[in-house]
Order: structure tokens, then C-alpha cells, then sequence
């Protein structure tokens, strides 16, 4: 678990392939980091489940999610437990972060440049 | 077709060019072109309403992570082995980027240059919302695969189930005992948009009157002895959700008032309370009994009758469901031979014969609950005749028709009833008499010849105008 102090901002981004992964109920991977430290911890899901990510996000008492596309019903539940939501952001895992530390990322933002490769190429 | 500066042209097909855009807007369906890196090309304006993200946002993004489907997150289909191929129309969900999970048939196309080298392809999504609503195929089994029925007057109850759920009309449903009408109610409350909502079940005919309007509207804290503690009552409980009153036939006379009362305004008045509270419940009853004729007789109210008979469902007893019965037979010797864990695999000839030719007065219940007996004695492969409950067997009378069956009526007082009552109170009174006489007047010794207790005695005596 992720010991932050108050002030000190924690995120978990939903991943695939090293992307901000599309959806969040069918990710697998999900990395945890905080401003200060940057990447804390990348986890590998045995399984695909917004339940079980929502359950992960409870127990690390991260503060922020980014994610691509999340369902209203998972949305309304981590914002109601006071976790900001950055969703339908668009590239990769690694400027999401750098942008989410310099607290410019926004939800729906995403990635321009023609760099953007499919994971499987 | 031209590009120039993201405003393509069509050339060839009409006298002078046109707007590819243009055209590509007026499909119906969404439908976005990508290069062979699957980098989206160009969307139409149905793909933009569908999805949420602009044509600007999405232009020269990887397809998977704008559409977001189901499909292209497990296997993208233009992939070689993806499993579902090119030309095929595999049904998944989108996220759109209001949040909303959208059911989707996708179709993917090839598209070819003039040297029949692959370019890109073209991707068309198909939104199923409007068709799944009536896809009764699909509700059927997601939500109602327990209810079971082949023959035609039970198609047609599943098939509006749907259609009374997006109501919110109250439902009445009648038939026989066993016929299902618990399972049809909570069908109904799962096909409405109150299914996340609480589905609360009262049988009226379970309580005493007094219990009963204390456990349908609830009481205050003081509101009569014993209640040391304000209940909410089930109508509260209900809230947002369905109120099935099972059993309505015996609703006491006052308390059909009050449910009147509340159909009228949705206002619950707790016993011993001076404000009502506004409640949002759909009323689903069912009985039994001939609802008309109790009105006829004076024993239930027919403003009542009229409130809950906004729709109503007859369900059938078996003995009408031609062809069910074989179906049923089976579906339940399936699910109680996997429960006691047997290998029964069906029914002997001549034991078949027989429970297709029982009428079955008891419906459902009672072939369900012949078949679970039936499972338990059976040592073999196959349900044998001598293996059926004895009463089966023995039955060879069809059932009375209903209108002389004792059950669908309600319980009235009539002349029959009252000699009898007249009958026991003069024999009662004999019995004092007689006590009283070999107790020599005594009436210690009366109260111990008779087994009661002095106050018993003494209260009989005045009841009977002994008391002197």
C-alpha cells in the first residue's frame, strides 16, 4: 500500500500495452504512482473487473484515476469516494504520468503526435 | 477520390465531384475508415453522436482506443487468427465517451487500391440499443429463463412481460394455486426500470388484520402496546421498487380501503401517525380467488377491483397448457436429479403415460413436488411407475371445473356455516349443563369434570346466560 502524506497527490493508471488502457473494466495491467516518487508500482491483474480495480483503488487510497473509457456506474462510485476521474485520455502510460505530475492532465486529453503506434506493430 | 486539406472528394461516380464527408454523413449507422495501421482515417457523423468524440479528436488515432469494443480489446478482427475474421459481424459494447455502455454489431470491410493491395478497411457499428429492447429472445434468458412454458396463452404472458414492466400500472394477476403467479410478479418487477429497486412480497392472507396494517403501512413509536419502536411498514420498504400483494382476496374490508386510499394519492399513513409520507411504489396483487364474484357477494370492494385491474394476467392452470406439461416434467427432473446429485435420465413408458394423464389440481407446484418425490425414490437411470407418489396412481377423477371448486371462493359466512356455529354453541352449553348437574352445582368441581380452568368456566357461563 502506498503511504502518502495529505499532500502528496497518488494516481493509478489503468495500462495496455503501455498505453492508457481503452477501457477500464477490461484492463489488466495498472501502474501506481505518486507526484513526488513517480511510478511506484506496476501490477499485473489476474483478471479483468472494474469491481476488482475499484476494490484495488479503495485499498491503495489513491486519490486520482486515469483511465480511457469507464461506465457511469464506476465513475459515479470512485467520485463519490472522492477519487477524481480523468477519463477518455488517449496515449501513452508514460506522458499521461509526466503530464498528470505536472498537473496538466486533463480528462479527454490525448496524445498528438504520429508516434501513437498500434501495440501490436 | 481527392483529398485537400481533410475535405475528400469523390470523382467518377457523378458529372462533377462531391463531398465525400457529405455523403459519408448521410449512413445511418456510424462508420469510420482507417489506414492499414488501423489509424482512423475519417468518420461519418452518426459514428460522432455514437461514440461522443469529434472527427477532429479522433483523426489519426489508433481505432481500439476510440471505438473501445469489447472485440477489439480481446481480438482486433483485422488481425490474422483473430478468430472472428474480416466480413464477419461480431456483437460487443462501446464505451462512449459520456460513459454510456452501448451494445454495437460491428462489419468490417477490406478496401482494396486499384492494384488490389489492402489500404485500410472500412468499419461499420451497428447500435443495438433500439432492437435489444424488443429482443425478447435475449431478456428471456438473461432474466426470465426460470419461467417455463411452450404452449401459446404462456408465450403471449412472457412476450408483454416486458411491455407491462415499462408501465407503471397496477397489475393484477390471477389463476390457481401453483400456477406461478409469484414468479410472473417478480418477472414484471425485473422487466421495469424499477428492478434496481426493492421487490417486496406481503401475503395478505398470512397476517391477522391488525398485524397486517401495522406490516403494510407501519406504525409510530406508542402507536398501540408494544410497539416500542416506529416501523416503517412494507410500503416503505417498497420504495422505488414493487409491492406484491399475494393473496389480495383476503385483504380485510378496512385495510382494502386504505390500500385504495393509497393508490389514489401514493400517501402511506403509519398507524399513530398524523403525517402521511409520500411513497413511490408499484402495486403488483394476485389471487386466487374470483375477485368479481367476492365483489358481487359484498366482501371486497369493487372500487379496489377496478384500481388494480389496470392489467391484468390470467395465467392458465396446467391442465390447459398443452404440452407443457411433458416440458416441465423434464426441466424439473434435470435441476432435482443434479441437486441430490442422481443420474436419472428420464421416464419409465407407463410411468409417462401417467403423470401426462394427471390432472394435476395442484399445477406447477404439485408436478414439481411429484417429480422431487419421485427423484428421491428412484434407485436407477429412469423414474419408474411404482416410483410415483400413490395418490397418483390412484387418481383417475378429473378435476371439478372451477366455478364449484370450494377454494377460489372466499370465506363467507352462510347459512350452513351458522347452524353448524349454532349446533357446537348448544352443544357447548349442553356441556356446562351436564357438568354443572354431576358437580352438584359445584362449579369448581364443573370447571375440573369439564378440563378448564374457573375463568373459563365462568366466562362460557355468562356468555350462555348461566350466570345466575
Amino acid at each position: 500500500m502506498i503511504h502518502t502524506a495529505h499532500h502528496v497527490r497518488s494516481v493509478l493508471l489503468v495500462a495496455q500495452d503501455g498505453c492508457v488502457a481503452p477501457r477500464f473494466d477490461m484492463a489488466l495491467e495498472a501502474m501506481l504512482a505518486t507526484e513526488v516518487e513517480g511510478m511506484k508500482q506496476s501490477l499485473i491483474l489476474p483478471q479483468s473487473s472494474a469491481e476488482e480495480l475499484c476494490h484495488l483503488i479503495m485499498k491503495e487510497s489513491v486519490q486520482e484515476v486515469v483511465c480511457g473509457g469507464i461506465e457511469d456506474e464506476f465513475f459515479q462510485y470512485l467520485t463519490w469516494k472522492k477519487v477524481r476521474v480523468l477519463d477518455n485520455v488517449i496515449g501513452p502510460v508514460d506522458w499521461a504520468l509526466e503530464r498528470w505530475k505536472a498537473g496538466k492532465l486533463q480528462a479527454g486529453d490525448i496524445f498528438r503526435q504520429e508516434s501513437v503506434a498500434s501495440p501490436e506493430e | 477520390m481527392s483529398t485537400k486539406n481533410h475535405d475528400p472528394q469523390v470523382h467518377g461516380l457523378f458529372s462533377s465531384p462531391v463531398a465525400f464527408q457529405h455523403l459519408f454523413d448521410e449512413i445511418p449507422h456510424g462508420v469510420f475508415l482507417v489506414d492499414r495501421q488501423r489509424r482512423i482515417v475519417a468518420v461519418n457523423s452518426a459514428f460522432e453522436a455514437l461514440t461522443g468524440f469529434s472527427r477532429e479528436q479522433v483523426r489519426g488515432i489508433f481505432c481500439a482506443h476510440v471505438v473501445r469494443n469489447t472485440i477489439c480489446q480481446q481480438h482486433c478482427p483485422v488481425l490474422p487468427n483473430s478468430g472472428e475474421g474480416v466480413g464477419e459481424c461480431p456483437a460487443g459494447n462501446i464505451i462512449s465517451s459520456d460513459r454510456k455502455k452501448i451494445p454495437v454489431r460491428i462489419n468490417l470491410a477490406p478496401i482494396y487500391d486499384l492494384s488490389g493491395e489492402c489500404q485500410g478497411y472500412l468499419e461499420t457499428i451497428e447500435d443495438l440499443r433500439a432492437s435489444e429492447i424488443w429482443d425478447w429472445e435475449r431478456i428471456h434468458t438473461e432474466k426470465f429463463s426460470h419461467l417455463i412454458g411452450s404452449c401459446s396463452e404462456m408465450q403471449r404472458i412472457f412476450q408483454i412481460i416486458p411491455m407491462i414492466g415499462q408501465t407503471d400500472s397496477s397489475v393484477l394477476i390471477t389463476g390457481e394455486t401453483g400456477t406461478g403467479k409469484d414468479l410472473i410478479a417478480e418477472a414484471i418487477h425485473l422487466a421495469s426500470d424499477r428492478a434496481k429497486g426493492p421487490f417486496i412480497k406481503v401475503n395478505c392472507g398470512a397476517l391477522p388484520e391488525t398485524l397486517l396494517e401495522s406490516e403494510l403501512f407501519g406504525h409510530q413509536k406508542g402507536a398501540f402496546t408494544g410497539a416500542t419502536e416506529s416501523k416503517p411498514g412494507r410500503f416503505r420498504l417498497a420504495h422505488n421498487g414493487t409491492l406484491f400483494l399475494t393473496e389480495i382476496g383476503d385483504l380485510p374490508l378496512n385495510l382494502q380501503t386504505k390500500l385504495l386510499s393509497f393508490l389514489d394519492d401514493k400517501v402511506v399513513y403509519p398507524l399513530g401517525g398524523s403525517k402521511g409520507v409520500k411513497v413511490n411504489v408499484r402495486v403488483v396483487a394476485a389471487t386466487l380467488r374470483n375477485l368479481e364474484q367476492m365483489v358481487h357477494l359484498g366482501v371486497f370492494r369493487s372500487d379496489l377491483l377496478f384500481r388494480l385491474n389496470v392489467v391484468r394476467l390470467h395465467l392458465p392452470p396446467l391442465r390447459e397448457r398443452e404440452g407443457d406439461i411433458r416440458l416441465l416434467l423434464d426441466q424439473f427432473l434435470r435441476t432435482i436429479a443434479v441437486q441430490f446429485k442422481k443420474h436419472i435420465t428420464g421416464y419409465s413408458e407407463d410411468a409417462l403415460r401417467e403423470l401426462l394423464s394427471f390432472p394435476y389440481p395442484g399445477n406447477v407446484r404439485e408436478l414439481r413436488n411429484i417429480v422431487e418425490y419421485a427423484v428421491n425414490i428412484c434407485q436407477g437411470a429412469k423414474i419408474q411407475l411404482n416410483q410415483l407418489p400413490q395418490y397418483v396412481l390412484e387418481s383417475k377423477t378429473p378435476p371439478p371445473p372451477p366455478s364449484v371448486r370450494e377454494e377460489v371462493m372466499p370465506h363467507v359466512p352462510t347459512a350452513s356455516t351458522e347452524k353448524l356455529e349454532m349446533t357446537w354453541k348448544s352443544m357447548e352449553k349442553k356441556m356446562i349443563l351436564d357438568a354443572l348437574a354431576q358437580a352438584k352445582g359445584k362449579r369448581n368441581r364443573a370447571a375440573e369434570i369439564l378440563g378448564w380452568g374457573r375463568s373459563t368456566l365462568w366466562r362460557k357461563m355468562k356468555e350462555f346466560g348461566l350466570d345466575v
